[in-house]
């Protein structure tokens, strides 16, 4: 198998390209973690938005969710990138203070965290109404703060039914990080496709970024299978099914 | 959707719209006038043809995927619902991989790995086949169907598996063999459950259509890229591309709902 050693070689040997794919991987972790993190938060606070709050608040995340799902994630991130970038810029001439460059990661890990909280939203909405509205009552009638009553209450009591949806938006969260490389980002894509280009063993090198991905899955699934069991303890709701 | 709301909703009287909502509409209609007025529009022209030729690349791999995708999807998933541990492990592995995968790496494996591939058997550029291997867009719809295939056969087995046994059994009882009892009973309660799940799907496989960009295959939002690269406009293309976008979503959910209205919806 002349093909294979080769290829391992060029993956493993010490000219090798796996230095570069292992650095992919880790932006990749990098911006999936973050881009999950900021949609969370997105994601709670468009579910109060869309439960709690009405009129044009509400309006607006309707509109947010409805069109970051209708429009391909690649073609948002586009426009994210350069309307955010050429924003901020207008906005730092006007205020006098000059172009910047938008730092790569940052700006990856706020666009894809903008596409994230609007899946993050719908979730976490649906968990939330899956609490039985007594114990909110409960909690109310209690005269706890609203943000005690998050805390105490609803997070944990929604928290089984938001672990299904949570966990397959985690899986997403680090294959759409493959979506960066086409605006430029070097991450786990982007680095392969140069080692592949340099190379030409593009068949070897495809293939050991997809089992990089594919291992990032299956740790993942495990990891959220033991979450799940940890937030499902003491009550009656069912198993998750990941993926 | 409120599940009782379709039956219920000739019978209602008609609710004029709320305020908020009068706002939302007042507010879209002012960004849509704003574009208009406030951005360049005289590329249209010249660049029409290009976006219709896009829009058919488009919508040709989307229809093509979804088919051939399903098709495939049905017998691996029988083959992990009631196959026979040698046939439903590969079946297994198939789903995970894909699904486990991003599918730009699955794209970028089938054509640049398959493509370098290629010199390894020297008489493949004799064959008839060699006009085909050098275009892009056979990998495109390749790599499409097989994503579809592996996402679709998760969701069909979970249809399968959850038809009622009772049914099943009373085919049997009444003397149907397992192929017809499948063409009768089995497939067609496996689908109607999985049919809002199957439109999300569609919606999603469109949305991962414009990857296919990456490897030259020239589809709308390749159009909208070709545009930005000669005009120098940013906004202008990728809002044209977005509504295109919205609107096949939109057309999708239409057909669907057509589509799950026509089927009876309390079975068994």
């Amino acid at each position: 198998m002349p093909y294979f050693s080769h290829a391992l070689d060029l993956l493993l040997g010490d000219t090798g390209w796996g230095r570069n794919l292992l650095f992919g991987l880790l932006r990749t972790i990098e911006i999936a973690l973050g881009a999950y993190s900021l949609g969370l938060l997105i994601g709670l606070v468009g579910a109060y938005g869309k439960l709690y709050v009405g009129g044009a608040v509400g309006n607006f995340f309707i509109l947010y969710t409805t069109l970051v799902r209708a429009v391909p994630e690649l073609i948002l991130i586009l426009m994210l990138y350069y309307a955010g970038t050429d924003l901020l810029n207008q906005f730092l001439i006007w205020t006098g203070y000059g172009r910047v460059d938008i730092n790569g990661l940052a700006a990856g890990v706020l666009v894809l965290g903008l596409v994230q909280g609007a899946y993050s939203t719908e979730v976490l909405r649906g968990a939330i109404q899956a609490v039985p509205q007594g114990q909110i009552e409960a909690g109310r009638a209690y005269g706890m703060h609203p943000l005690l009553l998050l805390r105490r209450i609803t997070l944990p009591a929604m928290l089984p039914h938001a672990i299904p949806g949570l966990g397959n938006l985690w899986l997403t969260a680090t294959k759409d990080t493959t979506l960066l490389a086409v605006v430029g980002f070097s991450e786990l894509a982007l680095e392969t496709r140069q080692a592949a280009g340099v190379t030409k063993a593009y068949f070897a090198f495809f293939s050991a970024a997809g089992a990089l991905y594919y291992a990032i899955s299956i740790l993942s699934i495990l990891a959220i299978g033991k979450i799940d069991r940890w937030a499902r303890r003491g009550t009656d709701v069912q198993k998750a099914r990941v993926q | 959707m409120n599940p009782i709301g379709n039956s219920l909703a000739p019978f209602q009287r008609r609710r004029p719209i709320s305020w908020q909502q009068a706002s939302a509409v007042f507010a879209v209609l002012l960004l849509v006038v704003l574009a208009v007025f406030f951005l360049r529009w005289e590329w249209v022209p010249s660049y029409a043809g290009l976006f219709a030729q896009g829009l058919y690349c488009t919508i040709l791999l989307l229809a093509v995927s979804c088919v051939a995708g399903f098709a495939l999807a049905v017998p691996i998933a029988l083959a992990i619902a009631s196959g026979p541990l040698l046939v439903s492990a590969p079946a297994k592995a198939f789903c995970s991989v894909i699904r486990g995968t991003p599918f730009l790496i699955q794209l970028w494996l089938v054509y640049y790995g398959l493509g370098s591939l290629f010199p390894l058997f020297p008489e493949l550029r004799t064959t008839a086949l060699w006009p085909y291997l050098r275009e892009a867009m056979p990998y495109a719809i390749i790599a499409l169907t097989i994503n579809f295939a592996g996402y679709e056969a998760e969701v069909m087995r979970g249809a399968f598996t959850s038809v009622d046994r009772g049914q099943l059994e009373a085919a049997r009882a009444f003397g149907m063999n397992r192929r017809t009892a499948f063409r009768r009973i089995w497939f067609p309660l496996a689908f109607y459950r999985a049919l809002p799940t199957l439109t999300g799907e569609t919606v999603l496989q469109l949305k991962s259509t414009p990857l296919v960009a990456t490897i030259s295959v020239l589809d709308v939002f390749a159009a909208s890229s070709r545009v930005r690269q000669e005009t120098y406009l940013t906004y202008e293309p990728l809002l044209v591309v977005a509504a295109v976008y919205v609107c096949i979503t939109g057309a999708i959910v239409f057909i669907s709902r057509k589509l799950e209205s026509r089927l009876p919806t309390r079975i068994g």
